[in-house]
């Protein structure tokens, strides 16, 4: 039925193939001391990616709940991986030099060839790739050639890159699925109307009567609303109607350029400074094996506080004199 | 009724604040906050429940970007991509840590700038290739690194990446934020040239992209007043004994 050659759907269900066998080996897995908690939590994860959008909603939602459930009370554990000794891996790594570097680079860059060259490529007057996420798309099959070709420098197998993808998911463990229940949650705030009462309680508790306050106002509302709803995109939506669009263009008549610009950026300088954005700071401490999961957000503080004094002061200057 | 705004959602917020302030299991914190939320807008349990299925099932691509790649990278860690990393940083005199990452800040920004933002990311560069570069480039100036700054230069890492990519992207003329503003201004009937801000993105990127780098300078100084020093007493204590054997 679709009219492309390479869908996503293909790849959550490679994603949920690898994740039931993550899930088998899990449970096989002597060494780890809550196996069947981690088996079952993964192999919950992989139904949601094989059969997600068959099951009932309500059931995807029972999935939720179990998996966080089993999170919560800490039954996401760590195995026994059956790694190379480090004088292993340093001597691995002299004899194939820069052959272990070529897989690395092919995702990067199969994926902005895919999604920048083959976008619209069509082939017998199919798309080649998925219109609306060419870019994952590309990304899957970057991921697919590196590991054919990484398992011809290293004469290795796909079943030890499930063993090593188990290791490296088991090491981030919930945080792999933060992101994830973020999206939802931040899908229920709106529903529920949560961007409603926090636009309500600045505009009614805050005199805007100064340009400098009112800006302020702006930033710090995109910031602070960004750091509860993770995500920018839907802090821009209620702080411009809001703040931004009556008072900085209504009443200061600021460039309306201007005042998006810098005030999107202000989100961002929210985004570094919270845990809700999880993909990009919970998850980064659990790859690198930080011991403390707000290890990036406490290093990227310094950067995103003076950056908002600087946005402030940059809409202030620049938004009336263009 | 009407015109009355309802707060009583913001308990969920609430919520979420408390949970992490508790250092509370985040996943579970996101559950009860999103179940709290659901019944404060008086949605009855079924549908909340619901209300959470049909999101985790919608929003599925959004973890396809840091697993998918995974079991590529993991073989490759089997067999020493990390230790290659170090080996190549190694050969390069003048790296530091704070100069290896303030290339690759500039590198992303540009990059992300030009759209092409899937050039960078956690799980595909920074663990396994930015920062063991950015450890090897102070190992091999300084020796072994204790615990805490290893944490530091990894976090470091990580924090060059986002900062790179946030600030970089909006300045891309294409990109879903700048689609998204002008779609919500021409909701209030203002029409924004998608250039124009795009281009009024260019001061704060440049903003951006002095003060981390700046950041990256004090790092490379805080590595050098930690590590420096330790190497010099290292050196005088290795001095003072095998002076005294000789």
């Amino acid at each position: 039925m679709s009219s492309t050659i390479l869908p996503l759907n293909y790849f959550f269900i490679l994603l949920g193939l690898t994740l039931t066998i993550i899930s088998l080996m899990s449970f096989r897995d002597k060494g780890n001391p809550r196996r069947i908690a981690t088996g079952s939590f993964w192999a919950l994860y992989a139904v949601v990616f094989l059969i997600g959008d068959l099951i009932p909603p309500l059931f995807a939602g029972i999935i939720v709940v179990a998996m966080a459930l089993i999170a919560g009370l800490g039954g996401v554990s760590l195995g026994k991986y059956h790694q190379f000794t480090a004088k292993e891996r340093h001597d691995s790594a002299v004899k194939l030099g820069n052959r272990l570097l070529y897989p690395a680079l092919i995702i990067p860059f199969t994926t902005m060839i895919g999604s920048v060259v083959f976008q619209k490529t069509k082939i017998g007057g199919m798309f080649l790739l998925d219109q609306k996420n060419f870019t994952l798309v590309s990304l899957g099959i970057g991921c697919i050639i590196a590991l054919i070709v990484a398992c011809r420098f290293t004469g290795s197998t796909p079943v030890q890159a499930m063993r090593e993808a188990r290791r490296l998911i088991d090491s981030m463990g919930w945080a792999v699925v933060l992101p994830h229940m973020l999206a939802v949650l931040g899908l229920l705030f709106m529903d529920a109307g949560v961007g409603k009462a926090v636009a309500n309680v600045t505009t009614t508790y805050i005199p805007m009567d100064f340009k400098l306050v009112a800006v302020a106002v702006f930033c710090l509302g995109m910031t602070i609303f960004t750091m509860i709803m993770g995500n920018a995109f839907a802090a821009f939506p209620v702080m411009a109607g809001g703040v931004g669009v009556p008072i900085l263009m209504g009443v200061f008549h600021g460039n309306p350029a201007i005042v998006a610009a810098i005030g999107m950026f202000s989100g961002y300088c929210g985004t570094l400074m919270t845990p809700m954005a999880a993909n990009f700071n919970i998850v980064p401490a659990a790859l690198l094996e930080l011991p403390d999961k707000n290890g990036v957000i406490k290093v990227q503080i310094m950067t995103a506080l003076p950056l908002l004094v600087v946005n402030i002061a940059l809409m202030y200057f620049l938004m009336n004199a263009f | 009724m009407q015109g009355a705004v309802n707060l009583w959602p913001l308990i969920g917020v609430a919520v979420i604040i408390a949970g992490f302030i508790l250092r509370q299991n985040p996943v579970m914190v996101v559950i009860i906050a999103a179940v709290v939320t659901g019944l404060t807008a008086a949605m009855p349990i079924d549908k909340i429940l619901i209300s959470l299925g049909t999101g985790f099932i919608k929003t599925r691509n959004l973890p396809l970007i840091l697993l998918l790649p995974l079991g590529v990278i993991g073989l490759l860690e089997r067999y020493g991509l990390k230790e290659q990393a170090q080996l190549i940083i190694a050969k390069i005199k003048s790296a530091t840590a704070g100069r290896l990452l303030m290339v690759y800040l500039f590198v992303r920004e540009i990059t992300a700038g030009l759209g092409l933002v899937s050039l960078g990311g956690h799980p595909q560069m920074v663990r396994p290739l930015i920062a063991p570069m950015a450890e090897g480039a102070t190992e091999n100036r300084y020796g072994s690194i204790p615990e805490k700054l290893l944490h530091k230069i990894r976090a470091m890492a990580a924090a060059t990446d986002n900062v790179g990519l946030f600030f970089g992207e909006d300045i891309f003329v294409a990109f879903g934020a700048i689609v998204l503003m002008q779609t919500i201004l021409r909701g209030y009937s203002i029409e924004v040239n998608p250039l124009h801000m795009a281009l009024w993105g260019i001061p704060t990127a440049i903003s951006a992209f002095t003060i981390h780098a700046f950041r990256l300078r004090r790092l490379d100084v805080e590595i050098e007043r930690e590590l420096g020093l330790q190497k010099t007493t290292e050196a005088v204590v290795t001095e003072a004994f095998t002076g005294e054997k000789a």
